[in-house]
């Protein structure tokens, strides 16, 4: 047995006192042209040059003197290697360091910008400053995250949750990383909302624009006029909310608990909206239901009816949002309606229970977790829409538009999208403490450590009949919407020349095989690898970020939890539009400069899709008793081992939840992409909506289906890498009888 | 074959206070000493702290006053992972996702044993507890029984200083309960190890333990060894929550030194006084120390006649009060209406002060 915790403490310790000093004297302290990834910079000059040198070499040259206090806590930890954790003066020597590097790191970085001083009285106090600071880069960096993880670990020696090093480093990492790309840009972006137009703060400007009649009025109720835009948003958010919720529920009842044949396919059928990038479902629907669609025309030369506009506004966009995001509240609901205790629902059984009661009494209470998360993720992405806004909003206004069109339209109103932005906050955040009293502290625990071999019951008849009807209709639907899209891209001009012919995928994807090897000609390819590589490198980060913050939620106790999770959400109640926005303003110029790089893009994805990995965790986390992280913790693991051999292995359907929904979100997003895409990194939506305001119809839905199938293959891909797990639940009734 | 040695240690808490929160005491200031070698058995009604006390044994909660020692460590700041201490949990907790082999040498890989020695020591572990061929199975695939050995063999292999359980044979049927306590026992004395058991059950605990702690409200109501517990029990709680009791109101006329002239009703006898004084007190006596028929006693009327099989089981009133009886005579049953006299065995009755 582990003698003492000597041992185990120091390897950490030493480990970030050597990132300290790596990221001091060796890696280039200031963002590198070209990537550090490009190795450029190591023949260009390093480490004498200006631009690449360490910060050592640049404080040795006389250059960036602010820098020099750095040295004071980079020595400091030196002193705690040899203590004994137990002292106090361990943990008051790296609470010290931590905290005075990583302020003088904030201070400087935010005091001393591209034309030295960044602030008048700055200047005004010290005199001129003759440096100049870019962006930090990952010298910078490091040294940030060494102070951090050094400071982390004072606070753990201090004795903060048993001091466990692994728990608090993980809640200080999320807390710096969300403080630092959720709150800095947020805040950034509503003070703006208080800014005149001669760049001073007012309220009364603030509230003037608040309480707008375009924002509140209520004229469609009374009269004949349009509502105000919050209502509007209000209204379709909670109907989506709710609608997804049931239809999810419904096709996680059916792949689970049914003798269906073909729930595999039906599975598969779920899946498909979330894959598509959103404005397609609806073009598909406006082929289909629009003004010289499809159907329309066929219903109006049946009935001799005039066709109508009746699909713009609040039903298409209606269709298109349940369309588009009750696959989301399936996943969820799915590990939830597997997760249920099988031999709870058997009990009720012994216990007279119809199936019908069972269902109601026992099992759709123990969903509830599951339940309430999925209205709340459809509540939020309804609010957050905008691609089908954008095509099928009609008169119907919703804020995210609104947002978008006061930055990018004629009358740029950087004060009215905050205030839009303000509302769209408060909706979401009500919702997020709605949801919160609903769910109460009640146990759910249901994976327990007693290998459960119970059989899950198949619904009772009177809900198994509609349960299958709906699933099959709105399968049936969506089935008949992607054919249409697939039809869409072998058309050669829709409406006016239905020939088929691949002319556009030629355009898009062509390949030539010269002597140089392979040539990419097709106009699509560059915003195709890049998206690609984008979304490959933040789909992994996502999860990981998610499931951790999941794990500190549901298993862990501490002071300011409360806090803790609604800045962890905070960024999923925001809409791409927002985000967006504020990230251009947030990040454009020193301390961080990431405007134009692939890395704005990941962290947008990252913090953008953080929270569904964090939902799906929290849902499948809550239904694992805690005795079997204790035990773990009696048999020797920490925290750190307990969550890897434990608890992973037991999320591997929130595990691949995440992972699916990540990558195909950093895809298929386009209302932060839209602000953040450079010349350099192009991202397959924003090209596509480019090709479309060119009218060049055929391409863009030709690209868009590549896009779907390419994502089928790396869900499927995913699906076979992260498998099930074995916990021994015998099959339900269902598959032995299919 | 490896062995599976003991490594027991002794537990002693030193004036331990657990609060939650502000408001709520679950622990006040309980002093506690546990010799090395012995099973203690924490016993009580639901909310008097036996499963705080444990869990702050093992170290998943951490006392708010007090100090802990295991042998002469002071683990009070020490979590669960560091501490000596192996808990074989209420549900078992096994861990769905692997196999009874890998459940059982989890705990070996974190206290540095190679592949070759976990091995061995886990297959001794389950050869201890009767399942050797097992290895291979999912928990799911096990009955109760044998999930709670597997639970079992899990804690043993890393011969603990400490061993905890937590109620483990609150899910299991009657007829194991018995099988499965005395299997536990028996690996306790052969392994020499220290253990703590957690119970409501008052049966089990006269049956294993090498002493028992009553507690009551979140403290201390006696220490004993269970013949001290249930013939000589400190107050008419500890008298009612270890076995079957009668509490009868009686007088104390007068006591001289050691010895107290006690009447109930007509009928007068000595018993020793226990330091209890003149006036009102209670006699706690078991109904199998009531002799039915004795020569010198009280009388009393039959009003039930109940047959479980080993044994009659009486209800007999008395001018002074309802008491509960029992016969092995099963032959010659009394009926009901019957008037007999009631007497105390020599060993039984105790001296109680009211509370």
């Amino acid at each position: 047995m582990t003698t003492s915790t000597k041992t185990l403490s120091q390897p950490t310790l030493f480990l970030w006192i050597v990132v300290g000093w790596v990221s001091f004297l060796l890696l280039p302290w200031y963002l590198v042209d070209g990537g550090l990834f490009s190795g450029q910079w190591l023949v260009d000059g390093y480490p004498f040059d200006k631009n690449y040198a360490p910060a050592a070499f640049l404080i040795m040259q006389g250059e960036k003197l602010w820098l020099t206090p750095l040295l004071i806590p980079l020595i400091m930890p030196l002193f705690a290697f040899k203590r004994e954790k137990s002292d106090p003066l361990y943990a008051q020597i790296l609470i010290l360091t931590g905290a005075v590097g990583f302020s003088w790191l904030i201070i400087q970085g935010f005091s001393i910008g591209i034309r030295g001083w960044n602030y008048e009285w700055l200047s005004a106090l010290f005199g001129k400053l003759d440096g100049r600071q870019f962006g930090m880069g990952y010298g910078g960096l490091f040294l940030a995250s060494s102070f951090l993880f050094l400071l982390t670990q004072g606070i753990a020696a201090r004795g903060a949750i048993n001091g466990d090093v692994f728990v608090v480093g993980a809640i200080g990492f999320v807390l710096a990383i969300v403080g630092a790309f959720v709150f800095f840009p947020i805040v950034n972006m509503l003070l703006s909302a208080f800014i005149t137009e001669d760049g001073s703060y007012s309220f009364i400007v603030f509230a003037s624009k608040f309480f707008d009649d375009r924002l509140w009025g209520l004229s469609c109720v009374v009269g004949t006029g349009r509502c105000g835009v919050a209502w509007n948003s209000l209204f379709l958010a909670v109907c989506v909310g709710f609608l997804t919720t049931v239809l999810g529920l419904i096709f996680a009842l059916v792949v689970t608990r049914s003798g269906f044949r073909y729930r595999r396919a039906v599975r598969a059928l779920t899946i498909l909206p979330i894959i598509t990038p959103p404005f397609v479902i609806g073009l598909a629907l406006i082929l289909m239901f629009g003004l010289s669609g499809s159907i329309t025309q066929f219903f109006s030369d049946l009935f001799g009816l005039e066709p109508t506009r009746w699909l713009y506004g609040l039903p298409g966009l209606m269709i298109a949002q349940v369309l588009a995001y009750t696959p989301i509240a399936f996943l969820v609901l799915i590990g939830v309606v597997e997760g249920v205790s099988p031999s709870m629902e058997e009990a009720a059984q012994t216990l007279r229970a119809s199936r019908w009661q069972v269902f109601k009494t026992v099992s759709l209470p123990l969903m509830r977790p599951g339940l309430a998360n999925a209205f709340l993720l459809g509540f939020i992405e309804s609010m957050a829409d905008f691609g089908n806004p954008l095509i099928l909003g009609g008169n119907f206004d919703v804020l995210s538009t609104e947002i978008f069109f006061a930055i990018v339209g004629a009358q740029y109103d950087q004060g009215r999208a905050a205030v839009l932005a303000i509302v769209l906050l408060g909706f979401t955040l009500t919702a997020f403490f709605a949801q919160r009293k609903w769910l109460g502290k009640k146990s759910y625990t249901t994976v327990s450590g007693k290998g459960d071999s119970g059989v899950h019951p198949l619904m009772p008849r009177a809900l198994a009949i509609p349960v299958l009807a709906i699933a099959a209709i709105w399968s049936t639907f969506t089935v008949t919407i992607y054919g249409m899209i697939v039809y869409g891209s072998t058309v050669k001009l829709w409406g006016v020349d239905n020939t088929l012919t691949f002319k556009h995928y030629v355009t898009a994807f062509s390949v030539r095989i010269t002597e140089k090897g392979w040539q990419w000609t097709g106009s699509a390819w560059d915003s195709f690898w890049t998206t690609i590589q984008i979304a490959t490198i933040a789909a992994p980060l996502t999860a990981a970020v998610g499931l951790i913050t999941a794990y500190l939620l549901t298993r862990q106790s501490f002071r300011g939890k409360n806090a803790f999770e609604f800045g962890t959400m905070l960024s999923f109640a925001i809409p791409g539009t927002v985000i967006g926005v504020s990230y251009i303003l947030a990040f454009n110029v020193p301390p961080i400069e990431l405007t134009g790089t692939g890395a704005i893009l990941v962290i947008s994805f990252i913090f953008r899709n953080m929270p569904v990995g964090v939902r799906a965790g929290i849902a499948s986390m809550s239904q694992l008793d805690k005795s079997l992280d204790e035990s773990s913790l009696t048999l020797g693991a920490n925290s750190w081992q307990t969550f890897r051999k434990i608890i992973l292995p037991l999320l591997k359907p929130a595990i691949l939840a995440a992972l699916v929904y990540s990558f195909v979100r950093a895809m298929t997003a386009i209302s932060a992409v839209i602000f953040l895409v450079s010349a350099k990194y192009d991202m397959a939506t924003s090209y596509i909506i480019g090709r479309v305001e060119n009218n060049d119809y055929g391409l863009a839905i030709a690209y868009s289906t590549t896009l779907i199938f390419v994502m089928l293959l790396a869900v499927g891909l995913l699906q076979l890498l992260v498998g099930r797990t074995k916990i021994g639940r015998r099959d339900s009734a269902a598959k032995r009888k299919s | 074959m490896t062995d599976i040695n003991s490594k027991a240690a002794t537990v002693s808490f030193r004036n331990v206070t657990k609060m939650y929160g502000s408001d709520v005491t679950a622990i006040d200031q309980i002093n506690l000493e546990i010799e090395a070698g012995k099973l203690v058995t924490l016993l009580g009604p639901s909310g008097c702290g036996k499963t705080t006390t444990l869990r702050m044994v093992a170290g998943l909660e951490m006392a708010t006053k007090g100090q802990i020692f295991i042998g002469d460590v002071d683990v009070t700041n020490l979590p669960a992972t560091d501490r000596d201490v192996s808990m074989v949990f209420q549900s078992y907790a096994l861990f769905p996702h692997m196999t009874v082999l890998e459940n059982v040498s989890y705990g070996l890989g974190f206290s540095g044993f190679n592949k070759v020695e976990t091995l061995e020591r886990a297959h001794a572990g389950l050869d201890l507890v009767g399942l050797k061929d097992y290895s291979e199975r999912l928990p799911s695939a096990l009955s109760g029984g044998q999930q709670q050995r597997v639970a079992v063999a899990r804690a043993l292999v890393l011969e603990p200083q400490v061993l905890l359980f937590d109620e483990p044979l609150s899910n299991l049927d009657a007829k194991l309960r018995r099988q499965v306590r005395e299997e536990i026992r028996e690996i306790q004395q052969n392994l020499g190890l220290t253990v703590v058991y957690v119970t409501h059950d008052q049966e089990e605990a006269l049956a294993v333990s090498d002493e028992i702690v009553v507690m009551r409200n979140a403290s201390i109501a006696q220490m004993g060894t269970p013949r001290q517990l249930y013939d000589t029990p400190a107050d008419a709680f500890v008298a009612d929550f270890i076995g079957e009791a009668n509490l009868l109101p009686c007088e104390v006329t007068a006591v001289n030194g050691e010895v107290a002239n006690v009447s109930l009703g007509d009928f007068h006898t000595t018993l020793p006084s226990r330091g209890v004084g003149q006036g009102a007190a209670i006699i706690a006596i078991r109904p199998s120390r009531l002799v039915i028929g004795a020569a010198e006693g009280f009388n009393a009327v039959v009003s039930k006649a109940t047959y479980v099989g080993s044994r009659m089981e009486y209800t007999l009133v008395s001018g002074f009060s309802t008491m509960f009886a029992v016969r092995d005579d099963v032959d010659n049953p009394l009926s009901i209406g019957q008037e007999i006299v009631v007497g105390f065995a020599q060993t039984g009755p105790v001296l109680l002060p009211v509370c």
